[in-house]
């Protein structure tokens, strides 16, 4: 036997399938103990992934606040706010009030990479400052790169109170 | 007393070894004639070195929480002792890091280095210059104000563009389905722990592999890579010729950090840290957001690309050139490395740096984007201060026509120069053109009523006109070049 050749004892000499199992054993354990330790650490990174905050209503302002046919930027609490979020907690929307009853709310963020749009009154556009998307008033594409029309908020009257569906960042 | 330190230092090489293996290191052999261009692999380092110091330094002041970063960023760059002064150390360190490893790839590439036996000296690069990018965006966004914040969601945005899983992936990257709490600690622990130390281990095996493979030959014409022969012929070269790295060849490289660090110091301290834009509210809009100078060419490539082609190569352009440039050394890992055998290695970098220039300055220009800031024009470039003319020139303003439009050299670049264009449009040409849009353009139908219409374009007829140059369709009289002549008659040109 090639053991004792190397002097080792019967007793300390390892067959060689008990090699292999050592081996495996080892490898497995191991592998075992990494699950352990890596699977609630990818868990808790992929936590934002499984988040299941819904979408909140929150209050603008009152019906009256609003001239009918003019379109005004609306500031709210996003619908997940951390305690901690501070301004970055708050985000906003152009509310159009229509008329006596309707209202629309367009997202702020283009419709091509996000970028803030911004409403110029008496052009009667949106215009964003990245690469140069224009939307009408009712917020459909009326230059440039963006793909779609601005994405709209659920808006409800409640109470005399314009309520804005808060939702997530708009991503297609 | 002498006695006692070499005693201590035996004893710890007796059970260590480091000595000798530091020594080893020192003294490994070079070939001769390496010169000045095998030093921006430890220029790189150097920037590497900095980065890590005054990463940490910061760090002991940095407050990750979304809500109150802003206010320390303001702390350490205009109250705390020298903070300016490191912020802009670990700024122009990260612009000299990148700035030095296109430099390293270029001279690996051209010169190339990336041969056999050290294909993966070349594979480990190119992931350290993505990870290093990575590094520098994630460090923009640390930056936390106005711009930082919508330069996260447009990351998110573009990287939702991926098929399928696309929404994860930008939730994965805010932290959850909007902007807020969670978005900064990300990116910090992104950018101090995951990448720094991803970075730092494959630095080392980087290193592990020019020790192991030896620094490369400088290039001979006609001198081929052969597999089979090339250990025994590096080997031979190193043992009749080689020079010990220290000091021959390593005082180059002291030279070199030398001047990185007196560098980036300088910039720091002269030009100090990037400024803090606004807070990061994402209710605030009047935001231009821009990324930093090394990848503002990128910048420009999107804003170019056709419409269809965007998402595909949003996404696929990266993957892309990653795939590309790990496959260099499996595709060309043989036969010569002197660039001047090697034509299509040197067109295709010229190609790739001249493109990317070009980039850059059209991204530092970025005509494709409004100009918001536009002024109206004075009365004086107007000519009238009533009538159609001045109302045309308010409504020029007014309407967002001056933000894509120059007009007596003011306005924006992404439509074209409207001072001549009576020149080039009849009136009805120009109404039509006005009313109906036309790709980038808005029609403007729904928008202007027909006399601010009628204004407008009394405004666009009265620019002074190029001398000799007479507009489409509009007879006239005689060959006048006075341009009061000429701008009379088109003003009488019927409506």
């Amino acid at each position: 036997m090639a053991n004792e050749e190397h002097g080792a004892s019967p007793r300390e000499a390892l067959s060689p399938e008990r090699r292999v199992f050592l081996g495996r054993l080892s490898i497995a354990l191991s592998a075992l103990a990494a699950a352990v330790v890596g699977i609630p650490v990818i868990g808790f990174i992929l936590g934002p992934l499984l988040a299941t905050d819904k979408p909140v209503w929150r209050t603008v302002g009152q019906v009256s606040i609003f001239e009918i046919g003019k379109t005004v930027k609306v500031t709210f609490i996003d619908p997940s706010p951390m305690v901690w979020a501070g301004v970055t907690a708050l985000t906003a929307a152009w509310l159009r009030r229509l008329d006596a009853e309707r209202f629309e709310a367009f997202a702020i963020n283009c419709a091509h990479l996000g970028c803030p749009v911004r409403w110029l009154a008496k052009a009667k556009l949106f215009m964003c400052p990245c690469h140069g998307g224009v939307y009408y008033a009712d917020g459909s594409v009326a230059a440039g790169p963006p793909p779609r029309g601005l994405f709209k908020y659920p808006v409800r009257v409640r109470d005399g109170q314009v309520e804005i569906l808060a939702s997530a960042v708009p991503i297609e | 007393m002498k006695n006692l330190f070499k005693q201590f230092v035996d004893a710890f090489e007796e059970r260590t070894g480091l000595v000798t293996l530091v020594i080893g290191i020192a003294r490994h052999p070079v070939p001769p004639g390496t010169g000045w261009l095998y030093v921006f692999g430890s220029s790189v380092l150097t920037c590497l070195v900095i980065q890590v110091v005054t990463g940490i330094a910061l760090s002991t002041r940095y407050v990750a929480s979304s809500g109150s970063t802003y206010a320390v960023l303001q702390f350490i760059t205009h109250k705390a002792i020298l903070g300016n002064f490191l912020r802009g150390m670990h700024y122009f360190g990260a612009s000299a890091m990148i700035l030095l490893i296109g430099v390293h790839m270029i001279q690996v590439f051209l010169m190339g280095c990336y041969k056999y036996p050290r294909e993966f000296n070349w594979v480990t690069g190119v992931l350290l210059l993505f990870l290093v990018v990575a590094m520098g965006f994630t460090g923009q966004l640390l930056r936390w104000d106005q711009d930082a914040v919508w330069a996260t969601i447009l990351a998110a945005e573009m990287i939702g563009r991926t098929p399928f899983i696309g929404k994860y992936l930008a939730r994965f990257l805010l932290g959850g389905k909007t902007l807020g709490g969670a978005t900064l600690s990300r990116f910090f622990a992104f950018h101090v722990f995951f990448l720094a130390t991803s970075i730092l281990a494959i630095v080392a095996f980087h290193l592990y592999l020019v020790l192991h493979d030896g620094i490369s030959a400088p290039p001979v014409r006609g001198q081929k890579v052969n597999p089979k022969t090339y250990r025994a012929e590096y080997d031979q070269l190193l043992a009749e010729r080689g020079v010990p790295f220290w000091p021959d060849v390593a005082w180059r490289d002291a030279v070199a950090a030398f001047i990185v660090v007196i560098t980036i110091a300088a910039l720091a301290f002269f030009v100090g840290a990037p400024p803090l834009g606004g807070p990061p509210n994402p209710s605030l809009l009047a935001s231009d957001p821009r990324p930093d100078w090394y990848m503002l060419w990128y910048f420009a490539v999107l804003a170019q690309l056709p419409r269809h082609m965007e998402s595909v190569f949003m996404i696929g352009a990266p993957l892309f050139a990653i795939v590309f440039l790990l496959m260099v050394p499996v595709w060309w890992n043989k036969g010569e490395r002197h660039p001047a055998r090697r034509p299509w290695a040197v067109i295709a970098v010229i190609t790739i740096v001249l493109s990317i220039v070009a980039f850059w300055i059209e991204g530092s220009r970025s005509p494709w984007s409004p100009k918001f800031d536009a002024q109206p024009l004075s009365a004086a470039l107007v000519g009238a201060t009533g009538g159609p003319v001045a109302a045309g020139a308010q409504l020029f303003h007014d309407k967002a026509c001056e933000f894509c439009h120059t007009v007596n050299g003011s306005g924006g670049q992404r439509g074209p120069d409207l001072t001549y264009v009576a020149h080039r449009l009849t009136v009805d040409d120009i109404k039509i053109r006005i009313a109906n849009g036309g790709g980038n353009m808005p029609a403007f139908a729904g928008i202007l009523t027909r006399e601010e219409m009628n204004d407008l374009v009394a405004f666009l007829e009265s620019r002074v006109t190029e001398p000799g140059v007479h507009r489409p369709g509009t007879a006239v009289a005689g060959t006048s070049t006075d341009s009061a002549a000429t701008a009379r008659t088109i003003s009488e040109a019927p409506p």
